[in-house]
Formats: structure tokens, sequence, C-alpha cells
């Protein structure tokens, strides 16, 4: 729980940093240790050797560095594991505990130029099919109005609602059209 | 040519897979029912017949709700000709009307004769010949309750009419668009997608559907021809494309569009497959079906909140607020005499078929023991409505009259099975 609420803080604070300086987000730079000296010593050794002169060998290697995950990154990474919304009865309106992992996703938008995502918006099986199929729409299209002004590019986003027709919780309670009233962020390349 | 036959087999196979095998129950007739006795048709073939005629016939009237079928252990004569019946029998058994016939091979197919009499007025009331062929049985038994059933009535019969229906796996990964007799025999598999198949609607002439399949990854409109099985896409435009609705004329078919999230209602003229967009609003509008007029339309929109239903005139434009009681009225359908509006009505937390008079605007609650009721389609002779609702875990069929004193189940014996489309009468 408190971990949550840290990560909703750091979402909701970093997330409008990280539109502004985004690029430093994401990607992992490993460095590489480079080891290229050692054959080259060895032959420039034999041959030192045959000239009788005095050579000595330099250790040449580099050091390795590798970029790890601070506090912020690992924070966003969890935020962007939820990749489901969920929403209200005849409702599009985006929850307001969903929009730090929201926030999340549309930096990582901003900052991945070339990431793609689907909106599937879903609705439960209460009402007519195609106005469930409308109102999955909107909530699709209520979650890229957000990405987009949380800095996310139209060509990253598509909206496809499939209504009612793919419940998640195939039971008739309350429990379960609320896990079926939602959107759910499909990466198609990231 | 292998791939075709086995693309034939597996086609044949996924359907056997996923029959739903609609069994009709009466689950409340009309107080009113009339009494009537289907005697046995005589068959004097060496073979038994594939089909029990008269039975499906006693079927077909019984499951109408409008009349009471006489068991026929109770029957004390089997009387199939008219001069073998005695009036007086059937009086003492109080029934009102008496079905009798005769089964004859006719050219390779079968020839009835039926007739039906008046127990009170002791007169035969009429006579009539019915051909087909050897594989027509069955529609010979429809025709006969088509028959009877105008002549006692008054109302035509639509025992010959058809449904088509979506069955849908729990896994919700296998969809089927199947065609099927109005009492659900006969079941065929027309169209099969893994992916989710909706709204399907008759073309005016019985001969076409339309419906929306999401095979591409999104909705587009598809048309299939029944005769030959040939689809064509005819609409997929940027957003959901959905919701088709012939007009009654057969020139225009009514769809949805939402753009940019943002559904409205557009028109498409068959002819010069031009589209024009009908409405113009912020809230949802959907559920677009014609008025008998090939003007007006009902559809539903959200533009005052929640789902309510609204009347549009195609060439002004004009909208106007069709329902006012209770917070969700959605996908409404007009009876062919335009004094009904059938639609979703929200009651508490359950939603039901109601019907509104549009004249009175009095609403009456029509289903009252199903839940979940959803896309009602009202059968062509404006009686009946076939709706889909849920129950104990499943979605079924079931059926209301208009007066919401006749009520039968369609269950089946696996799967969901949602959607159901009313055919014309053919």
């Amino acid at each position: 729980m408190q971990k949550n609420a840290l990560y909703k803080a750091l979402g909701l604070t970093l997330g409008a940093l990280l539109v502004a300086a985004c690029s430093s987000t994401g990607e992992i730079n490993e460095g590489e240790a480079s080891a290229t000296s050692t054959t080259t010593q060895a032959t420039t050794s034999t041959e030192t050797a045959a000239n009788d002169a005095s050579t000595t060998a330099v250790d040449t290697a580099a050091v390795a560095g590798e970029a790890m995950d601070s506090e912020m990154s690992q924070a966003e990474a969890a935020l962007m594991e939820q990749t489901v919304f969920y929403f209200d009865f005849d409702q599009s309106t985006i929850k307001s505990d969903s929009k730090a992992a929201l926030m999340a996703h549309a930096a990582y938008l901003a900052a991945n130029g070339s990431a793609r995502v689907v909106l599937e918006g879903h609705a439960d099986e209460r009402g007519t099919v195609e106005y469930n199929l409308a109102l999955g729409e909107r909530r699709g299209m209520a979650v890229r109005r957000f990405l987009l002004a949380n800095g996310a590019s139209a060509s990253q986003l598509e909206v496809v609602s499939f209504g009612e027709e793919r419940p998640v919780s195939m039971g008739h309670t309350e429990a379960s059209w609320a896990k079926n009233r939602r959107v759910e962020l499909k990466y198609q390349s990231k | 040519m292998v791939i075709r036959w086995f693309s034939v087999l597996l086609i044949f196979m996924l359907a056997n897979l996923s029959r739903a095998e609609l069994v009709i129950e009466v689950t409340q007739g009309k107080q009113s029912a009339i009494p009537i006795a289907i005697v046995p048709f005589q068959w004097q073939g060496s073979t038994p017949l594939p089909e029990d005629v008269s039975g499906v016939v006693a079927n077909d009237l019984g499951s109408s709700g409008y009349f009471r079928v006489m068991p026929e252990a109770n029957m004390v004569a089997r009387p199939t000709a008219v001069d073998q019946v005695s009036y007086s029998d059937w009086r003492n058994l109080r029934q009102d009307f008496l079905v009798i016939g005769r089964i004859s091979q006719d050219a390779g197919g079968y020839a009835v004769e039926f007739h039906v009499l008046d127990v009170h007025q002791k007169v035969e009331l009429l006579r009539h010949r019915v051909k087909g062929k050897a594989s027509q049985l069955r529609d010979i038994s429809h025709y006969i309750s088509d028959y009877v059933f105008k002549k006692l009535t008054g109302i035509p019969g639509v025992f010959a009419t058809k449904l088509i229906y979506v069955t849908t796996n729990r896994q919700r990964d296998r969809f089927n668009l199947n065609y099927a007799d109005a009492d659900g025999a006969r079941e065929q598999l027309i169209f099969t997608s893994k992916q989710p198949i909706i709204s399907p609607a008759w073309a005016p002439d019985g001969k076409k559907v339309a419906y929306v399949s999401f095979e591409s990854g999104r909705s587009a409109i598809y048309f299939q021809e029944l005769a030959t099985g040939k689809r064509e896409m005819v609409l997929q435009m940027k957003g959901s494309t959905s919701a088709p609705a012939f007009s009654p004329d057969g020139t225009k078919l009514a769809f949805v569009n939402s753009n940019l999230g943002n559904p409205d209602i557009y028109v498409l003229d068959l002819n010069t497959r031009k589209t024009e967009r009908l409405t113009n609003h912020y809230a949802i509008d959907t559920e677009p079906q014609w008025l008998t007029d090939n003007r007006r339309l009902v559809f539903t929109s959200s533009r005052a909140g929640g789902p309510q239903i609204y009347e549009l005139d195609s060439v002004t434009k004009a909208v106007k607020r069709l329902t006012y009681e209770g917070n969700y009225n959605a996908r409404a359908r007009v009876t062919d005499d335009g004094r009904k509006l059938i639609y979703v009505h929200r009651v508490g937390e359950n939603f039901h078929i109601a019907s509104q008079d549009l004249r009175s605007g009095m609403v009456q609650t029509l289903t009252t023991d199903t839940q979940l009721d959803e896309s009602p389609s009202v059968a062509p002779n404006g009686s009946m409505v076939i709706y889909a609702a849920s129950e104990a875990d499943r979605s079924i069929l079931a059926a209301v009259s208009v007066d919401g004193d006749v009520k039968f189940r369609l269950p089946s014996k696996y799967g969901d099975v949602r959607e159901p489309a009313w055919s014309p009468i053919f």
C-alpha cells in the first residue's frame, strides 16, 4: 500500500518532469569492458624479446560501467506494469487512481517515439451491444486524450473498441462487471 | 479443390463444436388461448416420414401462445377426412377447432391436404393443399401453421420465417453467425470467426444479411448473400463502423461511424454508395432503425446524459426525444404498424424489454423473469419480440409477445446465444 502511494506520488510529480526531460528515461545503456589488448600484448612481448629490448606491458583494460535503475525509473517501470484501467458504469471518465500510471505511459511514449500502443476499450455486459461498443470507444478515447495531453503523440495511439464482446470475468455480479469496464493498453512495439 | 473441401469440412466441424441446438419452451401463454385439436395426419407410405408434419404444426401453434393444443393421448377419435368427423366428440372434449389432414407422395415430394373445422358451428372453415420437395416437409408444416394461424387469429403467421443469431463460446475466441427456423430448428452456420460478430440485420427481401465483424482487427460492416454465401465488406471507416440497418424499401443502409471517438448516425445510399452524415453531436448516437416511411429513424443517444431514444428525420435532420421514463432506454425497434416502440429499459438494477405506445406514450415492461435482457428484434407480424437474456450464467434467446401475454424461451445446449434478428416474411 505504502509502495503504491510512493509510486503514485513519484508518478504524479515526476511524470511532468519526465515529459520535459524525456530522453534520459527508459533505455538502459550497458557499458562493456573492452579487453582487446591481451593478444596484442602477447605478440608484442615475443617480438621485443627477440630484439632484446625491454618493454613493460600496460593494462589497457577500461572499467565497466553499467546504468542502474534509479528510484525514479524503478517507480516508473512499476507504474507501467499497470496496463488495465477501470471505469464506472456508463462512464468514460478516467478515475483519479489511474492517472499516475497513465502519466508513466505517456512519459514512456514521449521518450520513445517509435513505441506504438493500441487502446482497447471494453464495457460490461449490461445494456445494449452497440451502445456498449460506443462506450468502449469513449473510454479508449478518454485514455487517448489523457496520453496526448501528457506527451504522447497521436501517431502512437490507436483506439479500438470491443464493446461487451470480450469480458475478462464471466460472472454476473458487480465484481465481474467492474473488471470488464476497462481500457487495456497493448503495446505493439516498445 | 482440396483446400475448398478442407474448409467445408472445417466449417462443418466448427459448426458441430459450437452448435447451439435451440429448443422452444413455452413459459407463459395467453389466458384466452384457443383450444384446438390437431389430429395426426394420415400417411400411408411404406416408410415413416422424416418429419412429423402434424406434430410440427401442433408445436408451432402451441408455442405461439395463442392456442392451447390438445394432447394427442386425450383424443377419442383420429379422423383424417371431413366425413369421418363427429363434431360432438370434440365438443365434449371442449375443443373449439379441429385440424385434420392427409399426406401423400407427389412427384418425388409430398402433398398435404388439410382441413380446419369449427367444432361449434359444425362446419369446415378451410380446405387447402400444399406441395413440396422431399426435403421440404418441415417447410410444408410451417406453411400449414401459418395458414391456420392467419385464419383463426387474423394475424399473419411467422412460423415459416427465419432467425439469424450469434453464438459464442465461454472463452470468447469463437463467434458463429447462425441461421435457423423461427422455432430454432435446422440451425446452420453461415459465418464463423475468432473475432466478435455483432448486430446482424436482414435486408427487407430476406435474401441478404448485414452484420458487423471484427475479423480485420476492428469493426466493419459486411453483407452476405444467404443463397450463395458470398460476402462483401461494405463499410470500414476510421474508428468503429457498426449498427447496420436497411431501410424498409431496401435502398439505404443506416449505420454508425465513430471517426474519432464520436459515434454518429450515417446513411449509405445502396445504389450510389455515397454516405451522408445524419447526426453531428458530441454525445453517443447509435442503434439506428428505420420507420416504415423510409424517411424517419429512431436511434439511441446519450445527449441528455444516459441513453434515451430519439426520432430523427433523415431529410430535415430534426431530432425529437421519445423516451422519458427511467435513466437507460436503448436499442429501439418499431413494430411494422408504427404503433409500438420496443426497447431495452433499465428497471432498478436489471434490464428488461419494454414496449411504448407511440401515441399515448404508455410504457409497459414486457419481461420480468429474465435477466439482463438485450437485443430485441420484432417478428415481422408485430406479435412477438425475440431477445437475448442471461440465465444461469449463460446467454439464451427468449421471446415475449408485444402485449406481454405470451412468453417462450429458446435455450441452447451449450455456449452463449446472442443478437437474434427475426427475418421478414418470405
